[in-house]
Parts: C-alpha cells; sequence; structure tokens
C-alpha cells in the first residue's frame, strides 16, 4: 500500500506539472518543437512522460526481415495532446503499440514516466498498462457481457480499488464523461458515441498518465466524433492528462499541441498545430 | 522509477480476486447460456452413463446377482470412451469460445489483467459447466439405473449411492476444467497488441 501511495503521489504532482503547462499556453510547447530527435541530453527530465530513443523494430515474416520502424527518436511531454498521423503500413500502429507498452523495441529504448520498458517484466508491464496508460480503441472494445459501470470498475477491480471505491469514481467518470444516466446499460444498448465515453471512462479508471487513443474517431459520425475529440481535449485540459491518439481526422489535428507524421517506420515530420493550420489543406492530401 | 520494483511487489498490486473472477465467469456463462448448456450436456450425457453403471452396480448387489467381469470391463471401456468424447468436446467449445472473445481478452490484457486472471476465467467457466453439468448428469444417471431396480431400494447401499454421486460430480468438474487448459492457454498467450487491431 505504501508504493500505491507514493505511485499516486507521483501522479498527483504529474497532473500539477501538467496544470502550469496547460495555462502556459503554447510557449512551453514552442520550446519543444525540436526536441524530437534533436536533445539527447535531457535525460532524466521530468518533463517527458514518453522518450523513445533509436527505436526501431524488425519483424520476421517468413524469414524474411521486416523493418517495421527504423529508428524512431519522440519526445512526449505531460500534458500534450499529440497525434500520430501516418499511412497503414508506415509503422504508426507498431509506434503506438510501443508507446503503450504492448510491444518492445528490437533496439533501441522507450521510456515511459522514466521507467524503460525494456526492462519491464510481465508483471510490471500489466502493471503498468493497469496503472499509467489508459487505452482507447477504434471499435470501443467494451466488454459486451458487462454494463457501462462494470466496464470502468474492472480496471480497478485489477488494481485492488476496494468495490465503494470502484462505485463512486465509477459513477463519477460516467458522470464526468456525461453518461451517468446509462450506467446501467450494456454496450450494445448504447450508441457509439456513448459506447466510445464509456471507453474514454474506462482509459481513466486508474488515473493513468496516458491516454492511448488509436482512431477514436474511427467508427463515428462526424457530429459525434467531434463531441468526443471535445470531451478528449476537455479532459486534456482539466486533469492534465497526457493524450496520444492515432488518427486521420482533421477535427482531432485541430486539437492537437504537436501532429507526428510517420512515415515508412521513420518519422517524417514533427509540427506544432499553429504551423499546421496554414497548411492543412495541402497536407490532407498528401496524408491519405 | 515507481515501476521498476521486485516483480512480486508488483504482482500483488494488480489482483483479481476470487469472487470478482466468479462474477465475470458466471456472467460469461449466462451470457451465452445456449453454448454452455450444449457444453454442459456434454459433460452431463458421459457423467450419467458413468453414474447409471455405479448405480447399476449397487442395484445388482441389492439384488443379490454377480456382475460378469466380462460386464464390468467392458462398462468401464465404454465410460472412459463417452468421458473422453466429452473432454473433446469441452475444449472444443472452449477453443471456440476463446476465438469469439479475441478481442475481449486483448481488451482485458491492455486494461491490466494478467495472463493467470484469463487462465482463471476460463477454467472456473469450465470448472462451473462441469460441476452443474456433472451434478445434473449424476442425478439423471442414478435416477434411471434406481427406477429399474425399484423392488429393491430398501436394500440399496445408500451411502456408497452417495459416494458414488460425489465421485461422478468430482470427476465431471475435474474433466472439465482439464479440457479447458489448453483453450485458456491459449487465450492467455494472446498478444495484448492484437486488441488494437480492428479487423478480427
Amino acid at each position: 500500500m505504501a508504493r500505491d501511495d507514493k505511485l499516486n503521489g507521483s501522479n498527483g504532482t504529474a497532473a500539477n506539472g501538467v496544470a502550469v503547462n496547460g495555462s502556459g499556453a503554447k510557449a512551453p510547447q514552442a520550446a519543444n518543437g525540436t526536441a524530437n530527435g534533436a536533445s539527447q541530453d535531457d535525460y532524466g527530465n521530468q518533463e517527458y512522460i514518453v522518450r523513445a530513443r533509436g527505436v526501431t523494430r524488425m519483424y520476421d515474416v517468413g524469414g524474411q526481415p521486416v523493418h517495421a520502424l527504423r529508428g524512431i527518436d519522440l519526445d512526449i511531454r505531460r500534458g500534450e495532446y499529440i497525434s500520430i498521423m501516418g499511412p497503414s503500413g508506415s509503422g504508426k500502429s507498431t509506434l503506438f503499440n510501443m508507446i503503450g507498452g504492448l510491444d518492445k523495441p528490437t533496439e533501441g529504448t522507450v521510456f515511459i514516466d522514466e521507467v524503460d520498458m525494456a526492462q519491464l517484466d510481465a508483471f510490471e508491464l500489466a502493471w503498468l498498462r493497469c496503472r499509467k496508460i489508459g487505452y482507447i480503441f477504434q471499435t470501443f472494445n467494451l466488454i459486451p457481457v458487462m454494463t457501462a459501470l462494470e466496464n470502468i470498475t474492472l480496471p480497478m477491480i485489477f488494481a485492488g480499488a476496494s468495490t465503494d471505491e470502484q462505485l463512486e469514481r465509477g459513477r463519477e467518470l460516467l458522470e464526468q464523461v456525461g453518461i451517468g444516466h446509462r450506467m446501467n446499460n450494456k454496450p450494445s444498448q448504447l450508441s457509439g458515441g456513448q459506447q466510445q465515453r464509456v471507453a474514454i471512462a474506462r482509459s481513466l479508471a486508474n488515473q493513468p498518465a496516458i491516454i492511448l487513443a488509436d482512431e477514436p474517431t474511427g467508427n463515428l459520425d462526424q457530429k459525434t466524433g467531434k463531441e468526443i475529440i471535445e470531451l478528449l481535449k476537455r479532459l486534456n485540459r482539466e486533469s492534465g492528462v497526457t493524450i496520444i491518439t492515432a488518427t486521420h481526422d482533421d477535427k482531432m489535428l485541430d486539437v492537437s499541441d504537436r501532429i507526428v507524421w510517420v512515415s515508412d517506420g521513420k518519422i517524417e515530420k514533427v509540427k506544432r498545430r499553429e504551423e499546421v493550420d496554414i497548411t492543412l489543406g495541402t497536407l490532407e492530401g498528401s496524408v491519405h | 522509477m515507481a515501476v521498476a520494483g521486485p516483480a512480486p511487489k508488483i504482482e500483488r498490486q494488480i489482483s483479481l480476486p476470487f469472487n470478482q473472477a466468479l462474477k465475470i465467469a458466471m456472467r460469461n456463462i449466462t451470457i451465452r447460456l445456449g453454448r454452455a448448456l450444449i457444453t454442459g450436456a456434454g459433460t452431463m450425457l458421459g457423467i450419467a452413463f458413468l453414474m447409471s453403471v455405479f448405480t447399476g452396480t449397487l442395484v445388482q448387489q441389492a439384488r443379490g446377482t454377480a456382475i460378469a467381469p466380462e460386464q464390468l470391463s467392458k462398462n468401464t471401456w465404454l465410460v472412459v470412451m463417452s468421458l473422453l468424447v466429452s473432454v473433446v468436446g469441452i475444449t472444443n467449445s472452449m477453443l471456440m469460445n476463446v476465438t469469439e472473445r479475441y478481442k475481449e481478452i486483448g481488451t482485458m490484457k491492455c486494461l491490466g489483467a494478467l495472463d493467470n486472471f484469463i487462465v482463471r476465467l476460463f477454467l472456473l467457466e469450465s470448472g462451473v459447466l462441469g460441476f452443474f453439468g456433472s451434478l445434473t448428469g449424476a442425478l439423471i444417471g442414478a435416477l434411471f439405473m434406481l427406477l429399474t431396480g425399484i423392488g429393491v431400494l430398501g436394500r440399496l447401499n445408500w451411502v456408497q449411492l452417495l459416494i458414488y454421486l460425489g465421485i461422478c460430480v468430482g470427476i465431471g468438474t475435474v474433466l472439465s476444467i482439464v479440457a479447458a487448459i489448453p483453450p485458456a492457454w491459449r487465450a492467455a498467450n494472446m498478444h495484448p497488441a492484437d486488441a488494437m487491431r480492428t479487423e478480427i
């Protein structure tokens, strides 16, 4: 339990640190514009929640080595809202899985909250996925046999929260994402947008430092997608959680602090939102 | 460096209490009741046969007739075969279950479930099905054979019958759990990243 408290404490400071970042508007982000790949010296800098250095990932497909990633350097600040773009086969998903602790690099290192992923065993990885990272999927991936509330409390069960805590926080989160009235409904009784809201609430269950959203608006109509994006942005602003999305949605790019383009296993470019706003029209064509 | 600690501590931090696991397993059974009943029916039939052989022996003993040894070995052979068939049936049904719930399992792993949580959930599910299936089967098998020996019920060794009933339920439950080990293993070893993939 002592460890627990310590961890919660560090979460708390993370949120505080981020709140400062957020209110400091664009200034810190601007300073970070060059952080990608350039700053090898800032190891140990608490500012970054994710740091990837020289990450390569090789798969063996029928005896043929396939390079999914060919040396990725990427720094993501606490409280940042990042969008990763790239066509399928670009290595975007692999990079995404790496940040999410779902895959390990062949070479190079990925630090999540100052912890080298390669050093973690199965238990520690599970712990990381449970406490530090919240996942949101394109297809919502709610457990179909559980109600909205039960879906949200599941990660809390894994984290060892008491039943009272689970219910209280579960209800709170459902209210926060605006579907408190549907808490006893099964996913099949909810619309896509509502399901995604439940999924967002679930990703926040254990107060993670990072939310990984894989095409969260991919299965939603424009209007619902916009609502979901606004919700994510609001959570990012209010709780200071770092949000990393893989997306093709222009609306998502609009709320992002930075946008990362991945192509052919490398980072093609990283731009701040202000820079992209100007060129969005032309980029749109080249990205799809 | 909050995360980098010895593994046992971490293990304690991620937990799935038995009652919660049982709740989830029961939910999975009731939601797919049709298939669960079919899986359970396999166990039920196998165990009903076993129990009927046991009861038949008791009835014959009560009648005072000796059982021919070749009859006994033939029965044993048939019982073993029928139980094997049930085991294969359960394994098959659970494998199907795993394939169907691929995404769900991956999601659970993304939410921080350890491999052994997944194994536990599947074994529990199969164990619960096996328990109820074999209990029903044992009762049916016993009842059926008792009807054939209705005249000698007073002389029947009822204590032995109860022991047989317990043995049958035990065998049924254990076999169901054993049959679910390969599918549960497969489920637990799937990669959580697969849940991220949309086209499964």
